[in-house]
């Protein structure tokens, strides 16, 4: 066993960190840098800023064929980038996840003049991408999604609501998967397009989230046409596409959650509680599971610098890191005693920072996958254990039962 | 980055693994439970023959020189299947001991029988409640003479010789060579939770010994416990990866209610929790086996990480086994509680849980001091 790079890794390490080291301002221990897209103010323009940059010295799209301005490199090298960005407050949460999955998406499906047109403006941060999957009935259960297409000559007519939409305010483009037929059972009667959100009918209207801020969107559609060629697959393959986008969801790179293990640790400290035997405790129990993690994920580095595909295994790094979060935030303004529950910026200790997560830190357990979502996953995807029993797997969708919520 | 083992380890590994299920089935184990004999001296021998006695001794010794990986592989493997046999005291411990401190007459005198296993060697630390700590150390050790008592001692009643802690003349802690088939000490077999592994009281009455080389007082204690608990926190994740494979293929097999119970989300949801739980222990105890082999300066934070994350495992995995089961788990004759009993007897073999996450606690505040 040994931590080091190949030689390949580290050349290309060192050309990571001679940019970023260039470009960008380190982080400072002290004060977290806020991730969760807070994109007020010139947010979104220092994004696209950084991002043009990043594509330009070829960080951006790391293992895309070169044609689409990648590097055709190994995973481990993306990972190896994100290790090195990590140190760095660089403005991020705008296109992360849209580069990571939909335009892989596009690539899939896409026809070659319009992957000419769309990847390079995605890369460079010029245009925004969005995803449309989630609704108010679809959530864990995607499947059961309703917002309806109906063909109309060259076009599509969709009608119906998503919800949960990240920056759909600020996207130029989204992926959407709609049903087509209701009357075969329901991941059979699914299609899958891309569209302008700029479309007349779309109607866009920030969620206001119980953490304050609005980070997410529900969007209506009225009669909203989309050319067929925009179809991605064929009519009815609409689930097949989806599972597309979230296996490429990104491979969980170590994303910075704050408060961590150390900050509890400083806190307690600050407070002169470290020395209590059940805080030390909970600390020593919270930094096994971080340090867990961490070794989790140098396995499955490993296993990439060997050219394997990590696995449904992964599930765990957002399960284990959610919970931890929640859990931390909660213990430390415990911690704080009658004072724990001040967010003033003048008085709150730590910068608020126990706090703020307290209340972003739900979403973490739901978004991307819920926990119980990842629990079935590792139980059966992992261990092997049988499926669920569906009721509502060979029936058309039409027929399903609905509850009233 | 190669965190992983080499591909010669996991040949090792699937040899290990071959030999254990074929030589310590749990009916092996319940052999030694049930009071049939003290260890399994079969497997015991087998093992020696294999060369995993002396895995970490050097060849000079008579070693096999697998090395600390190829150490923490095997016990991965023991841990899995149980092995009612006192490698963790003879190939840990005392081995760790002598190469840690012993003057090299004591490591040509004992090292090639530890290696041959035709003597075993135990480590006395414990005297009564309490965990590791100097202040609870007062077996004395007076012009070369030991008296005290202590108890529990791993495999004190199998073993021929034993790594005591005590104070000399001075008052200071030291580590003493005791001969256990001299005169002058009087050796019990303890009841515990875990009969599949044996124990004992060892009393001493001014009984012959000699200083283990160098010594090296408490800090050295602390090393060996620190490089032992990193190889038992392999132990514990095999036994836990085992007990969750119990679990796992009973709920894919047992019906209730019309459907396997594997398909209800209570059970799924456990078995989902105990499966991150072993994941995580094992990186944690990778990084202790990286630490060890490269005698690295993190390792005495890996360990405690390394033995807090297993500990946990294995409990998890062992208790929520028997859950699983429903009421056949708590029977004598379902194997659940065979790995229940180990994961309590691995907890507090060397210091219980809430001392080592003190100590981890205490390692992160020396680290961040620095």
């Amino acid at each position: 066993m040994d931590f080091n790079d190949t030689p390949d890794e580290a050349a290309f390490r060192n050309e990571a960190r001679a940019f970023l080291a260039t470009n960008a301002e380190p982080k400072s221990r002290a004060r977290p840098v806020l991730r969760l897209g807070d994109l007020g103010g010139d947010g979104v323009q220092r994004c696209k800023e950084w991002q043009a940059k990043k594509a330009d010295a070829g960080f951006a799209a790391i293992t895309w064929p070169k044609q689409y301005g990648g590097r055709e490199a190994s995973p481990i090298l993306a990972v190896i980038y994100q290790q090195e960005e990590d140190n760095y407050a660089v403005p991020r949460g705008l296109f992360e996840i849209g580069l990571g999955m939909y335009i892989p998406t596009m690539m899939a499906y896409a026809k070659p003049e319009q992957l000419d047109r769309y990847v390079q403006p995605a890369l460079r941060g010029e245009e925004v991408w969005c995803q449309l999957f989630s609704e108010p009935a679809g959530g864990s259960d995607l499947a059961a999604l309703r917002t309806r297409a109906e063909r109309d000559g060259d076009d599509w007519i969709i009608n119906g609501q998503k919800i949960w939409t990240s920056g759909a305010h600020l996207s130029d483009f989204g992926i959407i998967v709609v049903r087509t037929d209701p009357n075969v059972p329901k991941h059979e009667g699914l299609t899958f397009f891309f569209l302008d959100m700029r479309s007349p009918g779309i109607e866009i209207r920030p969620i206001h989230q119980m953490s304050g801020a609005s980070h997410f969107n529900e969007v209506f559609f009225t009669d909203v046409r989309v050319p067929d060629a925009q179809r991605l697959g064929a009519v009815g393959q609409g689930w097949k596409v989806s599972l597309t986008t979230l296996m490429n969801e990104r491979l969980a790179v170590g994303e910075v959650h704050r408060p961590d293990v150390e900050d509890l640790l400083e806190l307690a400290r600050s407070l002169m509680l470290n020395g209590n035997a059940a805080v030390r405790e909970r600390i020593a129990e919270w930094y096994a599971r971080t340090q867990g993690l961490k070794f989790t994920r140098f396995r499955t580095m490993t296993a990439l610098s060997r050219g394997q595909t990590p696995g449904p295994e992964n599930s765990i790094h957002k399960l284990v890191n959610a919970s931890k979060l929640q859990d931390i935030a909660s213990y430390g303004m415990d911690l704080m005693g009658m004072a724990g529950l001040v967010m003033d910026d003048d008085l709150a200790e730590a910068y608020a920072m126990f706090q703020q997560a307290l209340l972003s830190a739900p979403s973490a357990r739901i978004a991307g996958g819920s926990d119980e979502i990842l629990r079935n996953i590792i139980a059966e995807r992992v261990l092997g254990l049988p499926a669920d029993i569906r009721v509502d797997k060979n029936r058309p969708f039409s027929q399903v039962p609905t509850g009233r919520r | 980055m190669n965190f992983d083992f080499s591909d010669d380890l996991k040949q090792l590994r699937d040899q290990a693994r071959r030999f254990l299920a074929e030589q310590s089935p749990p009916k092996v184990v319940r052999h030694v439970l049930e009071g049939g004999e003290p260890y399994t001296a079969v497997l015991w021998h087998g093992m020696a023959e294999m060369g995993w006695l002396g895995a970490a001794i050097p060849e000079q010794y008579g070693g096999a020189g697998l090395g600390y990986e190829g150490l923490c592989v095997l016990a991965e493997e023991l841990g899995r299947t149980l092995a009612p046999v006192p490698f963790a005291s003879s190939a840990y411990l005392a081995t760790e001991a002598l190469l840690l401190a012993g003057t090299d007459a004591q490591k040509r005198r004992l090292l090639p029988k530890l290696a041959e296993g035709s003597t075993i060697g135990c480590f006395g630390l414990a005297e009564g409640t309490g965990n590791p700590d100097p202040a609870n150390v007062r077996v004395r050790a007076i012009g070369g003479k030991l008296a005290g008592s202590k108890w529990p001692v791993m495999d004190g009643d199998v073993a021929d010789f034993a790594i005591v802690v005590a104070r000399d003349d001075a008052g200071e802690i030291g580590l003493l060579l005791a001969d256990l088939t001299a005169g002058g000490i009087s050796r019990r077999p303890l009841a515990t939770v875990d009969p599949s592994r044996d124990h004992a009281r060892i009393d001493f009455a001014g009984a012959d010994v000699e200083r283990l080389g160098a010594d090296g007082g408490w800090p050295l204690v602390q090393r060996l416990l620190e490089r032992a608990a990193i190889m038992v926190a392999f132990e514990q994740v095999g036994g836990a990866d085992a007990a969750l494979e119990m679990a796992r293929n009973y709920a894919q097999e047992r019906y209730a209610f019309g459907r396997p119970i594997g398909s209800f989300q209570a059970i799924k949801h456990k078995l989902a929790d105990v499966y991150v739980a072993i994941e995580l222990a094992r990186s944690n105890a990778y990084y202790g086996a990286w630490a060890l082999s490269a005698d690295a300066a993190e390792l005495p934070l890996a360990a405690a990480t390394a033995r807090v994350s297993a500990t946990e495992a294995f409990h998890l995995a062992s208790k929520e086994n028997i859950q699983t089961h429903g009421g056949i788990g708590f029977t004598w004759d379902v194997d659940c509680h065979l790995y229940y009993r180990r994961s309590k007897q691995l907890a507090l073999a060397l210091g219980s849980a809430p001392w080592w996450k003190h100590r981890l606690v205490e390692l992160i505040e020396m680290r961040n001091a620095a």
